[in-house]
């Protein structure tokens, strides 16, 4: 089970701003993913009316989610596939595991799913007897440390490559120990001829869903490596794991939404795969699966429709708001403590998790305001940040003292004659006691703030003296 | 699980959605705007991009696919075609073996006055380079769409190292719109192939370090040849 440490995020990240290997491996996520969005944005000059179009179709589906779930149920099956619905994440484990079961599975690849992490499907497999083997080079690399991932596209975006080349050689002993991984070339094709033969000897391949389609019962993986159409093409098996909101109505739909996907997430026109599933293989077909399984997982998201959360299902996971979040770029995922990291992560995680234990996360953000100006859906994230932390402060999650001092400053705040003669004798202690130096290396309950830096010593006035000083000295000249 | 704790999963989840969003299954307004969305299937926005003329989609594809790393050649017609894959393996000193299905138009090309050895069938995993008939390409994005069944297996698109395409030009489509039109006059409203690949270049990975490498899990090699 991967511990849930989001109630340690000030720790969690104290650590990570520390970690030399995190830190030379976030300085590609700041290079290469807001530089290639960006171009990728440019070069379309439709792409605004497609985000616009992308919330639109979003919108409409979830407020009729029942109906197109139902359409979708019903051309899934006339295609001869089978849907399951799963409340929780442990019914959507039981499910997996039973088909599993049923067609003695020994191994089972698997494409990339955050629900699958979200769910933890892998421990489960594994107690079931039933080895998961991932296959996206990214989740490879993690499955060998067993690490969550730290990035919902790059899940092993937090490493360097001598630490890949380093935990190759620990997990391969089979293979030549002097032989040469110096390159990203040499162990991309390490790892792909590992994972050839596991692909060819699975019994059971289980896949995510970027999309599900409404109109002809169709599952869609979007990938760059192949790893998920081999997942599902070559077992006897094909297991979709999907939450409920990835429908979508029709080929049209989607084909909009494909638009910004793939541009806000790498900064691709599209992927280099997008596949699209429907059923088993059919009569004549002369490859894939002989059974095709979808999972529909709920686990708690229809309680998000209707409330202030509902428009977070619009979410694409393109991991945009990651990329463009100066939070995110310093500490990286692993500091949020659970599966989704980032702005999405700390709207969707309080949800998933409670808000007793991923408080912090809604915390954990400048309100810039980055993650909404490039969200392809256009989700109000800091938005929500902000309603979480209304909840958190009705249910007095907080500790005393953030309370205490938010009480005394809402005291003040509350009577401006009080407040202003109470900052204008501040202003002109500390004014007269930095007047030296300029600047406070160091101040009474405020050290969190100066350990990292210097605070301006004030100008001896409030701005408010200032202004009405201005204002006096104009009105004088007038005259 | 049971099968009878699904099916009450099933009422609970769609019971939930429904209480959430405060409406009803029979609501015959949502039941109109459901079906009506899913039988008109409204376009959205369309690019400017891919709206050209056959000449011009070919020439946006050929440099969008190129640009994601896909190699590609024209030729004048389907019989010219074994030549130039014979040609295609032979400069990459590939042995002269393809691997394809039961494609009509492949098969009628003059595959006999080459020495290229041709087989037949599905993929299982030991062939260096497949052969496909492209049910048709998306100028817009580079974008080839390539339909399973038994005239082109879909493992032919993902296993061999190289994956050569045939591509008409006539079916070089200005967006992806354009090609749910060409499935649904072929196959029927509602009715998708088992499978639909859209197929942007060669298989890639950026997972170390960001740094982008050419054959992941599918192909390293993509060679698309445009007919006509």
């Amino acid at each position: 089970m991967v511990a849930i440490t989001s109630p340690n995020f000030k720790a969690n990240a104290k650590v990570a701003l520390h970690d030399p290997n995190l830190q030379q491996a976030l300085t590609h996520v700041r290079a290469n993913f807001i530089t290639r969005r960006a171009a990728a944005a440019a070069a379309m000059p439709e792409f605004e009316a497609l985000r616009d179009s992308s919330r639109d179709i979003k919108n409409h589906t979830l407020a009729n989610l029942d109906l197109y779930l139902e359409a979708y149920e019903e051309k899934v099956t006339e295609s001869g596939g089978v849907v399951h619905y799963a409340e929780t994440g442990e019914q959507a484990r039981d499910i997996i595991l039973a088909i599993c079961r049923k067609a003695g599975a020994r191994t089972a690849t698997k494409g990339k799913t955050m629900i699958g992490e979200e769910i933890e499907l892998n421990e489960h497999l594994e107690a079931g007897g039933v080895e998961p083997i991932e296959t996206d080079l990214g989740e490879y690399i993690i499955q060998l440390r067993h690490e969550p991932p730290s990035h919902i596209i790059a899940p092993a975006v937090h490493l360097t490559q001598k630490q890949v080349e380093d935990d190759f050689r620990r997990a391969h002993t089979h293979l030549d120990p002097t032989r040469d991984l110096s390159d990203a070339r040499e162990l991309l094709a390490e790892a792909r001829g590992i994972l050839r033969q596991r692909f060819l000897e699975a019994d059971v391949g289980i896949t995510g869903a970027n999309f599900l389609i409404a109109e002809t019962g169709t599952s869609i993986i979007v990938t760059n490596e192949g790893n998920g159409d081999l997942t599902q093409i070559l077992p006897k098996v094909h297991i979709v794991l999907a939450s409920i909101e990835k429908v979508v109505p029709t080929l049209e739909d989607v084909s909009q939404i494909l638009r910004v996907l793939a541009r806000s997430a790498t900064g691709q026109d599209m992927s280099t795969y997008t596949t699209f599933s429907t059923g088993p293989r059919r009569k004549d077909d002369p490859d894939g699966p002989e059974e095709y399984h979808v999972v529909l997982l709920d686990n708690g998201r229809s309680e998000m429709l209707g409330s202030q959360f509902q428009d977070m299902l619009r979410c694409i996971r393109c991991a945009a708001c990651l990329n463009h979040c100066p939070v995110y770029q310093e500490v990286g995922g692993h500091a949020y403590g659970w599966v989704y990291p980032g702005p999405m992560g700390a709207v969707l995680t309080p949800k998933l998790i409670g808000i007793d234990k991923a408080g912090n996360l809604p915390n954990a953000s400048t309100f810039c305001g980055r993650c909404e100006a490039v969200c392809p859906m256009r989700i109000p994230l800091p938005g929500m940040m902000r309603h979480w932390r209304e909840r958190e402060y009705e249910r007095h999650l907080q500790p005393a003292t953030y309370r205490w001092g938010l009480g005394l400053w809402a005291f003040f705040a509350k009577r401006p004659a009080l407040y202003q003669r109470a900052t204008g004798i501040a202003m002109r202690v500390l004014g007269n006691l930095g007047h030296r130096k300029g600047r406070f290396r160091a101040l009474p309950l405020a050290g969190g703030w100066t350990q990292y830096r210097d605070l301006p010593a004030p100008a001896g006035q409030t701005f408010q003296e200032m202004w009405r000083d201005r204002q006096r000295a104009s009105a004088g000249a007038k005259l | 699980m049971s099968a009878r704790d699904e099916i009450n999963s099933r009422a609970v989840v769609l019971g939930k959605i429904r209480r959430s969003l405060g409406v009803t299954a029979e609501d015959p307004i949502r039941n109109a705007a459901v079906e009506a969305r899913l039988n008109r299937a409204p376009k959205g926005v369309i690019p400017a991009r891919g709206q050209l003329d056959e000449a011009g989609r070919v020439a946006l594809f050929t440099k969008m696919a190129e640009h994601f790393a896909a190699t590609t050649e024209n030729v004048a017609d389907a019989a010219a075609v074994p030549a130039a894959v014979a040609a295609y393996l032979r400069g990459h000193n590939l042995p002269a073996e393809i691997r394809m299905g039961e494609d009509a138009v492949l098969n009628a090309m003059p595959w006999a006055k080459t020495q290229v050895d041709v087989r037949h069938g599905p993929s299982d995993g030991h062939d260096a380079v497949g052969l496909s008939h492209a049910t048709g390409a998306v100028a817009e994005s580079g974008t080839l769409v390539l339909t399973s069944g038994q005239d082109n297996p879909t493992t032919l698109n993902f296993l061999p190292e190289t994956s050569i395409v045939v591509l008409e030009a006539s079916t070089v489509a200005g967006d992806y719109e354009s090609i749910w039109a060409t499935l649904r006059r072929r196959y029927g409203k509602g009715v998708l192939p088992r499978t639909v690949n859209m197929v942007t270049g060669p298989s890639r990975s950026a997972d170390i370090e960001q740094k982008l490498q050419l054959g992941a899990h599918g192909p390293r090699n993509l060679h698309i040849i445009i007919v006509g």
